[in-house]
């Protein structure tokens, strides 16, 4: 019998501005990448924090400024963060990051290096570490609806197995959940290449589809012939990808585009970091094909739960963002279990239909979001890591 | 039911996915088309690695490869029925 999805719920966080978080970290965010040992130092000084160091920060102008203060910004803002520590080495940029995480209305703080040094710096915000973590330790979870999640995907290490089992899994996922208030988001622009037009056709309207199409068209022109290549050889499908059994992009997208379901559509397609603007439903986010790039860009979106179907075996976590590995690979499950966290290979062995692989990622989705730890949070994969789109001046 | 050797997604593709380890030449494959439930057998031509790709129709040079029931791009060799298909036979039509 069909299960129910319209009324289930969760233990989990509301934050001030009404959004749901599923963790409670008290995160030390650098501005910049010189303010990572401050950061890592207060880390050390105050337990229950978490440094989020990074490789970037300096002299980025332009749309690629843009990006990296959305990016962190969206990061602080998401809802898995009680509070937020921002240091930087200068006082200006360090505010602007504070000013744009406080708009949630939860606790943030920030604090410069210039004038002041390391050590003083540490003090300071380590006293303020402190105040925060006592605060995000006593805040209590609440009965939430399971539909007011956000729930991201994207796959890696994907082979023939994915778009069998895993990516369609996802896909059943979203066409049960998103009708009830979910918001959904996949990506990834270089992997849909081979199935632009498949995917042109799944918007909901004809301006997400027109707004798609631009961000691919865009990618096209300015990464792949800006760099004089006339393909992505070595690169799509990946070396992984091509011992896992997949022979062409085309295949690859096909397999992809499986974890966005039969029925859903997508309303929007944003830029990467953008938090949706439209309301429930599905969103495409153009983000890079890279698995630690993409997942972050989804975080600093704002999504909580992450979906990562798998097939050669990818390993990859995030700091403030618990991602759900999903494969159906049974060599995979064999050699490498300790990284996967909902087992479908009984959907190739034909023991388990895709809707009853769907129900068994909503129930470990529901777990993560009660606080289940995922594989890569139990094994420590916290990759924080930054799109950058251009070189800095 | 019997677990299959090699799955198909749609009836219109000419290539199939092994989803078992240790697969070997020889091998009579039970196959199921994932679309519809519907099964065949097949028998494989070499050892193939799971997540492989075998051909279910004879292909030549310049055929196009369905999977998905879409193009996924072309023969640059031949192919029998029940051949291992994959980059030394196969490729995008893109580049």
């Amino acid at each position: 019998m069909a299960l129910d999805f319209s009324n289930q719920s969760i233990n989990a966080w509301r934050r001030e501005n009404g959004r749901v978080g599923v963790r409670n970290h008290v995160v030390i965010l650098p501005v910049d990448d010189i303010s990572n040992a401050a950061c890592e130092a207060v880390a050390n000084n105050v337990k229950g924090t978490m440094a989020l160091p990074h490789a970037y920060g300096r002299l980025q102008f332009g749309e690629d400024l843009d990006l990296h203060f959305r990016t962190m910004i969206g990061t602080g803002a998401n809802p898995n963060v009680a509070a937020v520590i921002v240091i930087g080495i200068e006082p200006e940029w360090t505010k602007l990051i504070v000013d744009g995480i406080a708009k949630t209305g939860k606790p943030v703080e920030g604090f410069s290096i210039e004038q002041k040094g390391d050590f003083e710096t540490i003090r300071q915000a380590s006293w303020k570490a402190k105040e925060f973590v006592h605060w995000a330790s006593e805040l209590q979870k609440e009965n939430c609806g399971l539909s007011e999640l956000w729930v991201s995907t994207k796959c890696g290490e994907s082979d023939t197995t994915t778009g069998l089992s895993s990516c369609p899994t996802v896909g059943n996922m979203y066409d049960k959940l998103l009708p009830h208030g979910l918001y959904g988001c996949f990506g990834e622009t270089s992997e849909i290449t081979g199935a632009e037009h498949i995917c042109e056709k799944r918007a909901a309207n004809p301006e997400a589809a027109a707004k798609f199409k631009k961000i691919w068209q865009a990618y096209q022109d300015d990464v792949i012939f800006a760099h004089q290549t006339d393909d992505l050889s070595d690169s799509q499908p990946t070396k992984g990808n091509i011992l896992g059994g997949l022979t062409t992009i085309e295949e690859k997208a096909m397999g992809n585009l499986e974890k966005i379901g039969r029925t859903s559509t997508y309303i929007d397609a944003m830029g990467p970091a953008e938090t949706p603007e439209k309301g429930p439903g599905l969103y495409f986010m153009d983000s890079s094909s890279a698995a630690a790039e993409c997942v972050t860009l989804m975080a600093a979106g704002g999504y909580v739960i992450h979906t990562f179907p798998t097939g050669q075996g990818n390993v990859v976590g995030n700091p403030i963002v618990p991602v759900i590995k999903i494969s159906g690979n049974p060599r995979t499950l064999r050699t490498m279990a300790e990284h996967i966290d909902v087992d479908v290979t009984g959907v190739l062995t034909r023991e388990m239909t895709i809707d009853q692989a769907g129900d068994s990622l909503i129930e470990m989705i529901k777990r993560t979001a009660n606080g289940r730890y995922t594989a890569a949070e139990a094994l420590g994969h916290r990759e924080f890591s930054m799109t950058k789109l251009y070189r800095s001046a | 039911m019997a677990i299959p050797q090699l799955l198909v997604h749609d009836h219109k593709d000419n290539v199939g996915v092994v989803v078992v380890e240790g697969l070997t030449a020889g091998t009579e494959m039970l196959c199921v088309v994932t679309h519809d439930n519907s099964d065949f057998k097949l028998t494989a031509n070499a050892d193939i690695p799971i997540g492989h790709k075998v051909a279910l129709k004879p292909l030549k040079e310049g055929d196009t490869v369905f999977k998905y029931g879409e193009d996924i791009g072309k023969m640059i060799g031949s192919a029998d029925v029940g051949d291992h298909l994959h980059t030394h036979n196969c490729k995008t039509k893109r580049w």
